[in-house]
């Protein structure tokens, strides 16, 4: 364990990391948000997502630091229903993030399935895969989980359609994000299959799914792991911009982008509390998660070492 | 030298004013905006306040509704029955469309044909017609399958329109969906109203010009109308504080302070006659969406009771609604024919243990779970407003699981079917407003009566709340004629409903418009703004 | 290559088909189309009757069935919310969509690439760092929430630009236009920006690191070697083998532009076919999200045959490729 810390500290990566202060400071920022957010529960003040703990008498109170008519209960103010914005913000973030990462695995796992097998085959099923890819390009996200949705809401009668909406979300912006992961590895692994080992390891007579999972897909991770950093934040800003429009998670249990949403409505109206915290959180979050994204490409990629 | 500076810039300063104020005066341009366009220029088209409006601007009725809606002399300039069943309305004289040809006694016979006639949405206007027939050059006689008082009344929204124009082309009829071809009276329009259209491009923009040969001298001194479409509120305010609108219908709650503050904007409001309420299944053996199985606990009166008396409508009027509402207990608002004042308290509010202790009388000491359908683009806040009840009702032990949705989806759950058999709900809102008849039967008759599929009553009562005593006073207020004896079946029969925790009736939202400060129009009740009492400084 | 050609056209039609199906299939369910049509009060006779001359107590598949029939004839029907031809309504919106997404693609390449290049060029030094964090604000922020922001900063405070709508247009034939006129072109900038913010950020990203191996190449040291000037090398020799993704970036990004022209245009109350989309799906306006569909899968399908018969007539190797691939294993 001690050794291979040591041969971590010891690498290119590392000091790479190391000599990039802004990518440490992302990194920090990225750790802290994830962190607070996912113990939410613990540290929040509040719990936004109960309704019985909201009263309306609460409503509207504005950040202790700027009024005196704040309440110190209410840090950073509360919104319309008397939710506190400090603990929206950090269950929000939570929910935020869970539908980021479950959607970037989603989109993971069919991209990197179909780009190995479209890769490694080829012929029919490659252009079959490739052209479904074009399918799937011919739909952006939004217009993927409008869709999705729409189907949702008939198979399953509308009865608690809010609380398949984040299996609906995540889904959809899954399905709209995997082509970027399927053309990757299909790249790679065309490129790798050819090579000798790939071809010895056939000759002995490994199976492909081996071959694919224990010699290929190494090659890719790299890359696929950009790519997923920086889907990552875009999966955040995309489920913010489907509840723009209407698609969204239920706002009794608003995320990040569903305040920001509700926040928008009324940005002009003197609270601007109710959007700017959770404006800033979102931009300070997906901003780090970036960051991290551009370290990692450029760290990753042999030709700039 | 010093002085002669000021003094010339003093004078090109004044040179420039009166420049730029001379063409100002000439053009009066009015740009306003609201959330959705006007579906079609066809004033039959939909039976919805925003389309009859706009399009009273171009088609007058016979009789129309002045500032304090009280009906008032237009195309008709005399009208009453003759016998119960018969009415007649004279025809104004020297009318002109503005194509120029004179507006005649058979426009009128086609216009009313046509709305009641295939593709119209102004049908259930003309349930009582057996026909209509022009009767001499300038009259018009109407006679009614029964003695129908409210006849006019529902007719003030119907515009007129030129017979020759509409078979010249070929839109004889309102648009028939069914068909699949254009009518040119979706596009186009020509009535004998106070303004012209002068372009239309759906969703995008529709221009008026004043009509300079209209019968009635215009108090309004516009020039030009220029009608957009905008869908986002953030974008609709900014744009009035931008000054690149000058009115705008439809000022979300939460904007209305902040424009009040605003230096060139005035904010106009005053309460709509819609009362925005929440319904109870209260006819199914066991609800749809609950924990309580084999008993249907808002069969109850006493939990309906622990939930009416536990929805602050008062605290939802300050943060959600921000002031914008006017709570009230009644089915009916202020200013329509049957608002019974004395009536109007609410009861007082229980405390949470007072409601709880309520609820274990009637069977449930901890509470139930119950499913709840609220729309979330029909009604001002509409989707906060179910959301501060589930806080509110979250307290008493009742735990409402709230779905909100997109109107079209939210009206075909909950709304009964075409059978009459019960909405796919078990606590729901809605909105109403006697808006045909400014009378409270309208109400009795869609909303609080047992739903019955041979006489078509209580067909809006998705929770099939059914009290026989009152769907008897119901029917017999219809045909009462002696103001006094109807006055007292209506106090009767509101004092039933009322007593029994039918509903839960919240507020009258407010209409709020909002203006540049040099404009001058007219907010009216219904939440109906004609161009021609709009002036521009 | 005739082969080919003809190969790639078929399969296109297939997935415009499964682009239809998939529309039609969907949306029919989005809501009841009837609650649009028609006022609250309606009888719920007058609601069946209207729904079974609709058809839309049809089966599924006969209704589409009838919707390709009359789609491939150019005849979409009527619009469920303005009786108005369906054909026409995207038509007459179709020019305000295709001039802002063209803008904000060209603010994106101009300001993107640039910036890219820069970045490339001087990763290290402090401007680029800087111009890299800014960038990422394209991709930080709900494109709603820039949009307000700008308007509400340039519009309202300001008073530098139109808050909303196209401002003045030409009418040239059916297409009507924001370039000729000084009030168009106020109003398409800010529209533009929002928009093309987040292709800014993606080409800028693009072309740096396209950059950062290009420079490395042993082209360019050779270059470096011969004495030619950095200028020469930057511009002659880096960017020039930069532009071909860039392109093709650029090429599939416009369709998803016209796409993401939902968000811009409901913000900016732009009168183009996004919004008649997102409008349409309130009204449960079948005939409009069918066609608006079927639009944006023919577009993206003939940018991508474009950019695959392109690099097919550019790149020699891919004919050998693309047949073999087609031969299978």
């Amino acid at each position: 364990m001690a050794g291979w810390l040591h041969r971590f500290t010891d690498s290119d990566i590392w000091w790479s990391f190391k000599s990039s202060p802004m990518t440490v400071a992302a990194t920090v920022v990225t750790f802290l948000i994830i962190a607070i957010s996912f113990l939410s529960p613990i540290l929040a003040p509040h719990t936004p997502f109960d309704p019985a703990t909201l009263s309306l008498s609460d409503g509207l109170k504005p950040p202790v630091l700027i009024s005196s008519d704040g309440d110190w209960t209410f840090p950073l103010g509360t919104d319309d229903q008397g939710r506190d914005i400090l603990s929206s913000i950090m269950y929000g973030t939570r929910l935020s993030l869970v539908v980021g990462f479950a959607s970037v695995v989603v989109a993971m796992f069919i991209g990197i399935t179909l780009g190995l097998v479209s890769g490694y085959f080829g012929g029919t099923i490659d252009a079959v895969i490739m052209r479904i890819a074009d399918v799937q390009l011919t739909f952006p996200a939004i217009l993927v989980a409008l869709l999705i949705d729409g189907i949702v809401r008939t198979v399953i009668s509308v009865k608690r359609h809010d609380e398949i909406a984040l299996f609906v979300i995540v889904g959809a912006i899954g399905l709209s994000f995997w082509v970027q992961y399927a053309r990757t590895v299909r790249g790679s692994v065309m490129v790798e299959k050819n090579k000798e080992y790939v071809q010895a390891a056939r000759v002995i007579g490994l199976p492909p799914v081996l071959i694919m999972v224990r010699h290929v897909l190494p090659n890719v991770t790299g890359p696929v792991l950009v790519i997923a950093t920086i889907n990552l934040g875009l999966a955040i800003i995309t489920e913010a911009t489907l509840s723009f429009l209407g698609v969204g998670l239920p706002s009794t249990e608003p995320s990040l982008g569903t305040l920001i949403r509700l926040g928008n409505e009324v940005l002009q109206s003197g609270d601007w509390w109710i959007t700017v915290f959770p404006g800033v959180t979102l931009a300070a979050l997906v901003l780090a998660v970036n960051l991290l994204g551009d370290w990692l490409r450029d760290a990753l990629n042999p030709k700039l070492r | 030298m010093h002085f002669n500076l000021r003094h010339s810039l003093a004078m090109t300063a004044l040179a420039c004013a009166t420049l730029s104020v001379a063409p100002a005066v000439e053009a009066k341009t009015f740009k306003w905006a609201n959330s959705g366009d006007v579906s079609s220029m066809d004033p039959y088209a939909r039976q919805e306040t925003f389309l009859l409006t706009f399009n009273s601007n171009i088609y007058d009725p016979l009789i129309r509704r002045d500032k304090d809606l009280k009906l008032e002399p237009a195309l008709a300039t005399k009208w009453g029955q003759s016998d119960p069943t018969t009415w007649f309305f004279d025809i104004r004289p020297n009318v002109k469309f503005h194509d120029g040809t004179p507006l005649t006694a058979d426009d009128i016979v086609f216009s009313l044909n046509r709305a009641n006639g295939p593709g119209s949405n102004m049908g259930s206007n003309f349930v009582s017609v057996k026909e209509i027939k022009k009767v001499g050059d300038n009259r018009v006689e109407v006679t009614t399958k029964y003695p129908d008082p409210l006849l006019a009344d529902k007719w003030a929204a119907i515009g007129m329109m030129s017979k020759a124009w509409a078979e010249k082309n070929n839109a004889v009829n309102s648009a028939d969906m069914t068909k699949n071809e254009e009518n040119f009276a979706t596009r186009n329009a020509m009535g004998t109203g106070p303004f012209m259209l002068k372009e239309r491009k759906a969703g995008e923009r529709t221009v008026l010009v004043p009509n300079p040969n209209w019968w009635d001298k215009p108090v309004h001194n516009l020039t030009e109308v220029i009608f957009t479409p905008v869908a986002n509120p953030a974008t609709r305010v900014a744009a009035l504080k931008a000054g690149d609108i000058d009115m705008t219908y439809e000022v979300p709650p939460a904007d209305t302070e902040s424009l009040k503050k605003e230096a060139n904007v005035k904010v106009l409001e005053g309460p709509e006659t819609r009362v925005v309420f929440l319904g109870f299944d209260q006819e199914r053996p066991e609800l749809l969406e609950s924990n309580v199985k084999g008993k249907n606990p808002f069969k109850d009166k006493k939990v309906r009771e622990a939930i009416h008396r536990s929805v602050d409508v008062d605290a939802i009027k300050r943060t959600v609604m921000r002031g914008q509402s006017f709570p009230t207990n009644l089915m009916v608002a202020p200013g329509i024919n049957g608002y019974t004042k004395d009536l109007d308290k609410r009861p007082a509010l229980l405390k949470p243990e007072e409601a709880k202790k309520m609820l274990a009388d009637a069977g449930y000491p901890n509470g139930f779970e119950v499913g709840m359908d609220c729309p979330n683009d029909r009604y001002v806040n509409d989707e906060k407003i179910c959301q501060a009840v589930v806080a509110m009702l979250a307290r008493i032990g009742v735990k409402v699981n709230l779905r909100a949705q997109t109107r079209n989806l939210y009206f075909a759950k909950i709304l009964r079917k075409a059978d009459l058999s019960p909405g796919e709900t078990s606590f729901y809102m809605l909105g109403w407003s006697p808006a045909q008849t400014y009378d409270v039967h309208n109400v009795f008759e869609a909303l609080i009566q047992t739903p019955n599929k041979t006489t078509k009553k209580g067909q809006f009562n998705a929770g099939g709340y059914s009290n026989p005593a009152l769907d008897k006073l119901a029917d017999a207020m219809e045909q009462e004629t002696d103001k006094a004896k109807r006055d007292a079946m209506i106090k009767d029969a509101t004092k039933l409903y009322v007593d029994d925790f039918a509903y839960i009736p919240l507020h009258q939202q407010a209409v709020v418009w909002a203006a540049r400060k040099n404009i001058d129009l007219v907010q009216l009740a219904d939440n109906s703004f004609p161009l021609r009492f709009v002036n521009v400084k | 290559m005739l082969a080919f050609i003809l190969r790639r056209i078929l399969q296109s039609i297939a997935v415009l088909l499964a682009v239809g199906l998939v529309a039609f299939s969907l949306f029919r369910y989005v809501g009841d189309p009837i609650n649009a049509m028609v006022g609250q009060d309606t009888t719920m006779e007058q609601r069946e009757e209207l729904r079974q001359k609709l058809g839309l107590n049809d089966p599924a598949p006969i209704q589409f069935a009838k919707f390709i029939a009359n789609a491939a004839r150019g005849n979409f029907g009527l619009s469920y919310r303005t009786s108005e031809p369906v054909g026409r309504m995207i038509l007459e919106r179709m020019p305000a969509t295709l001039e802002l997404s063209f803008c904000a693609a060209l603010f994106a390449l101009f300001v993107g690439v640039p910036m890219g290049v820069y970045t490339g060029l001087y990763p290290r030094h402090w401007t680029s760092r800087l111009l890299q964090a800014i960038s990422l604000i394209g991709i930080s922020l709900p494109t709603f929430l820039i949009g307000i922001l700008l308007i509400l900063i340039f519009a309202v405070s300001l008073h530098w630009l139109p808050s909303f709508g196209r401002g003045q247009t030409v009418q040239i034939g059916w297409w009507t236009t924001n370039f000729l006129t000084v009030k168009g072109l106020q109003a398409l900038i800010l529209p533009s920006i929002t928009l093309g913010l987040f292709q800014l950020t993606l080409l800028m990203r693009l072309v740096r690191s396209e950059m950062l191996e290009v420079m490395r190449a042993d082209y360019i040291k050779f270059a470096r070697a011969r004495g030619l000037t950095n200028r020469a090398i930057n511009f002659g020799h880096a960017l020039k083998n930069t532009l071909v993704p860039v392109i093709t970036v650029t090429g599939l990004q416009l369709g998803a532009l016209i796409a993401f022209a939902i968000v811009t245009e409901t913000v900016f109350a732009w009168p183009g076919v996004g919004q008649l989309f997102i409008q349409s799906v309130q009204f449960s306006d079948i005939p409009v999200m069918a066609a608006y569909l079927l639009l944006i899968g023919l577009l993206f399908v003939l940018i991508n045959l474009t950019v695959d018969l392109l690099y097919f007539a550019v790149d020699p190797r891919l004919r050998g490729g693309g047949l073999a691939r087609a031969g299978g294993h």
